[in-house]
This record gives C-alpha cells, structure tokens and sequence, in this order.
C-alpha cells in the first residue's frame, strides 16, 4: 500500500491551493479528483470574479482554474494529481480507499485535507423529474463546458448569485430567461448582478415560486404561484409558463460525508449550509491530522475557498515537520483576506456559522 | 431608497443620483459606479491608472470617485466585475457614454441601437460612435454611445434592433 505525506481529497479551488502551499513548504502531496480534469467548479464560470488581486479578483473563473493548475504544475515532483478517482472510503487509521475505473485501490497517508466542496440543494414539487429540470450547475455543465445549450425558454428558481450568474450566461448563449424566481422577499444575490440581468429584461419576482412542472416525456410548461409569509403557496395565484428548461437554484450543501465516515465530530449548522465537522482555528477536524478546506466546512465563494486552502495547506506543512519559511507572514496574511471578504453584510452568515460551529453564543 | 431595487433590481431615481455629480462636472467624461452594496471588491480601485476611486482597506467599502482626479478613460469600466460602472459626457446637445458589453453580435460604429434604461424598457434610439475590444479588457467590449440628452439618468445600456 502506497503511504503518501499528505492526500487532498478534491481538485477545486481549495484543494490544489493547498496543494501549492504545502509544496512550496516542502511537503510531498497527491490530489485525488473524481472529475476527468482538476480545476472544480471554477471551469464553468465565465464572469470576473469578486474579491480583491489576491484572489484574482476581475479574472474570469475558468481563466483562475487555470492560474491554480498551473501552480500546481510548477510543483512536479512535489504534487501528484490523480483525476478519474472517486474517493470512496476514509478510516481512521487514515487508510483512504479509491475507485479508478473499475480498480479499487487503498492508499495511506500521514494527513488528509478534505476539499470536497459542496452539492446543490434541490427542489419538491409536483414532476419535478421531468427531463429538462436541472440543477443550475448541470446547466453550467452542459452550456459552458460542453457547449450544449439547455433549452429556449428557461425559468430561473432562486435568485442567489449562482441563479443570477447562470441566468446572465444562458442569457449571453441566445436562451430566452423568461424570469427569475425568489421565494424570498429580497433578491439574495449581488444587486449588480440582478441589475445585469434586469436591463436585458429579465423580471426577477420575489415572493414566488414553482409550484409543479407539467409535460408527459420533457417539460413543457410550469405552475408558479406566489407564496405568504410562511411560505406556503397562496391559493389561486396560479398561473402557467411555457418552458423547455427549468433551472433550479436553492442553494449548496457541504460534501461532508466523508469527514463523518473518518469519525469526525459534525455539527448541523444552517448557516453554512448543513452539516459540517467542527474544526479548530488551524482547519484541523476532531480527528488528528484531518484537515478540511473550502465549501466541506461552509459554503462561501471560490474566493475564499482558495484562501482557505492556502492555510490548509501551511498547517498541514507544519505539523508535518515542514514549516512553511514565511509561516507567520502568510498566516497573518490568508487571516486577513478572509477577515476582509467575510466581514460585510454577504459574509454575516459565514461569520455567525463559524462561532456556532465553535460553540460560542451570537452576540 | 433601497426598497425597491432589493426586489426588483432595479434602482431608484434618488439612489442613481447619489452616484453623480453635478451636471457642470460632465462637461468631461466621468467614472459613474452603481455599486451601492458592501459587496467584498476592489477592481475598479486597484485597475485606475490615476488613483481616481477609493475603496479602501476594507474591501467591502463601495467605491467612490474623485470626479477633480477621473479623466473617464474607461479601464474601470470592463475591469468591474459586477459590470456596475460606465462613464458619462455631456457634450453639445447629447450625451456620450461608455458602457460595458458582453454580448455577440457586437454592434459596429454607426449602428443605431435601442436605449434601454435599467428596468429593461426601451426609452429611444442610441448611435455607437465607438466599439473598443482589445485583449486587455478581457472580452468585455467597451462601447462609445451617444445619447439624447434627456437621458441622463435614465440610459444605462443598448439593445439591437432586430
């Protein structure tokens, strides 16, 4: 059985940011991606993204995806990357079991960062199997990786920012979004985004959503209704949409599972999206040399995502012997970008979802 | 102020002129940021060759222009991820902007095109004077429109006409 000083369990934004730090730290470390490529969500994002140079800011995401890869291939003796392998079992003797095709392999390490990232939260209602609902992100798939357009009519379910981005792209690929729906009472998204969207004339409409998809093979038309202040749908505002696509986008829930098989301590807290481990200032879990980085600890932006990586990354190195030469400075450093992108009102979940994590009261 | 623009995105008439100067600074061109959120972002800051916007240590500030110090060059305006800024002239009779744009076709110089406000609507007929598409803006076109007048605070992008 191959032991390995460090394995990363996922090729998105955290996991190869860690990969480079730990390298540069001197650690030797093997990134394990279910994917056919490494890079993560970040493929499919065709707009600038957030934050400030450090996070590369106003670069567009499949262009950052890039940047990360080729950090990691500056690293060549130091990273191994294995894409087309699903990471499908986690003990606490840290032996890691792995599907490669048909093969299933055991490997063994002296620390995991977990990287997993996060899945998307579906909808209930009515037909909601019917072919051509899709989770926001499968749209981004086909559209932006593949080249395959979804549909001609495309409704929108949620207006946080990946529902706004997304509706922004099919835009831009020639799909009629004939409106956004938000079941909430404010748009969740960045207005900038929605005012994007707004003077191509999208309605984004608050208070409202899908009711049931209607079609017999595909879809072809959905019920949408508007909602009261407890949600629930207000009889006889009905009305019908022809569509061939419906999109929904709801939210995100931590990839977590395999930190729960490994033993560690997990806590469900709303606030970063379900159930996450509970972690230490460091990112280490309540398993010892079990790290985790990324949206599997709280669902955030890339952007921070990355940031957390790099951290991971230097504490691992740390505690295995290896302390990065600059140690203090980027840890004050990483400490500080992520402060600063988590300390406006967007960040207010994340903030108050870290000292629930931790046990401490709200203030 | 906020009211309206948290549910439909579409901002108030108040809340637009918050982001302008007074009329007699737009005798030249000028940096307009509909950032009205504390949103983390600091591009249109870091991007300005003449120190003209101000988001500071605290990145979730929204910026603000010094109109003495903008000259309206434009790289803010397709280094802005939210695709929240244009710049504005009065010139003449008319008005002359430059707006982001990311969409295929792109117009051509002469193309008449809509005037389109931010809720969507169409509020006249625009001609574009310039369409500027380098490797350095990074797929956002930056396109040179000029405007009647009375749109001021109205216009914010172009639509084709067919």
């Amino acid at each position: 059985m191959n032991t390995y000083e460090l394995v990363i369990i996922g090729g998105g934004p955290a996991g190869l940011s860690a990969a480079k730090v730990a390298a540069e730290a001197g650690l030797h470390s093997l990134v394990i991606e279910r994917d056919y490529k490494i890079g993560g969500q970040l493929v499919k994002q065709t707009h600038m993204f957030f934050g400030s140079e450090k996070q590369y800011a106003k670069t567009r995401g499949i262009d950052i995806a890039s940047i990360l890869i080729d950090d990691v291939k500056r690293h060549p003796d130091k990273i191994e990357v294995m894409t087309g392998t699903t990471v499908v079992g986690l003990y606490p003797d840290h032996v890691i079991t792995l599907l490669q095709g048909e093969e299933y392999k055991k490997i063994k390490a002296e620390a995991i960062i977990i990287a997993t990232g996060a899945s998307e939260k579906f909808l209930a209602f009515e037909n909601n199997d019917l072919p051509g609902i899709y989770g926001a992100g499968a749209v981004q798939t086909l559209m932006n990786v593949h080249g395959v357009l979804p549909g001609h009519d495309v409704v929108m379910v949620g207006s946080g920012n990946i529902g706004l981005i997304v509706s922004y792209q099919l835009m831009q690929a020639g799909v009629n979004v004939k409106m956004v729906l938000e079941a909430a009472d404010t748009i969740g998204g960045y207005k900038v985004h929605a005012s994007k969207l707004k003077r191509l004339g999208v309605d984004i409409r608050t208070r409202m959503s899908v009711k049931k998809a209607i079609g017999t093979t595909e879809l072809n038309q959905i019920e949408i209704a508007w909602l009261d202040d407890s949600w629930q749908f207000i009889d006889g505002t009905e009305q019908r949409v022809d569509v061939d696509a419906l999109c929904i986008s709801v939210g995100l829930s931590p990839l977590s599972s395999l930190a729960a098989m490994i033993g560690c301590e997990m806590k469900f807290v709303p606030l970063l999206g379900g159930n996450v481990p509970i972690i230490d200032e460091y990112h280490e879990t309540t398993v010892k040399n079990v790290f985790v980085a990324g949206d599997v600890c709280g669902v955030e932006e890339a952007s921070s995502a990355i940031v957390e990586g790099y951290y991971a990354g230097l504490m691992v190195a740390k505690r295995l012997g290896h302390e990065h030469p600059d140690f203090a400075a980027r840890k004050a450093d990483y400490e500080t970008q992520l402060d600063n992108l988590r300390s406006g009102p967007f960040g207010e979940k994340t903030r108050l979802g870290l000292l629930e994590l931790r046990g401490e009261r709200h203030v | 102020m906020f009211e309206s623009w948290n549910k439909t995105g579409v901002p108030s008439p108040e809340l637009i002129k918050t982001r302008f100067p007074d009329e007699e600074v737009l005798i030249k061109p000028k940096a307009i940021t509909e950032c009205y959120e504390e949103i983390p972002c600091n591009p249109c800051e870091t991007s300005c060759p003449f120190d003209a916007i101000t988001v500071g240590a605290d990145i979730n500030t929204p910026p603000v222009v010094d109109f003495d110090t903008c000259t309206g060059c434009g790289i803010c305006v397709y280094n802005c991820p939210g695709l929240a800024i244009f710049t504005v002239q009065i010139k003449d009779d008319a008005l002359v902007y430059k707006i982001p744009y990311e969409f295929v076709p792109r117009p051509g110089k002469g193309d008449v095109m809509h005037a389109v406000n931010r809720a969507g609507e169409i509020i006249g007929d625009c001609v574009i004077e310039r369409v500027t598409f380098t490797e350095k803006q990074d797929k956002t076109a930056l396109l040179q429109v000029r405007v009647p007048r009375e749109l001021l605070y109205e216009f914010v992008t172009v639509r084709s006409k067919s």
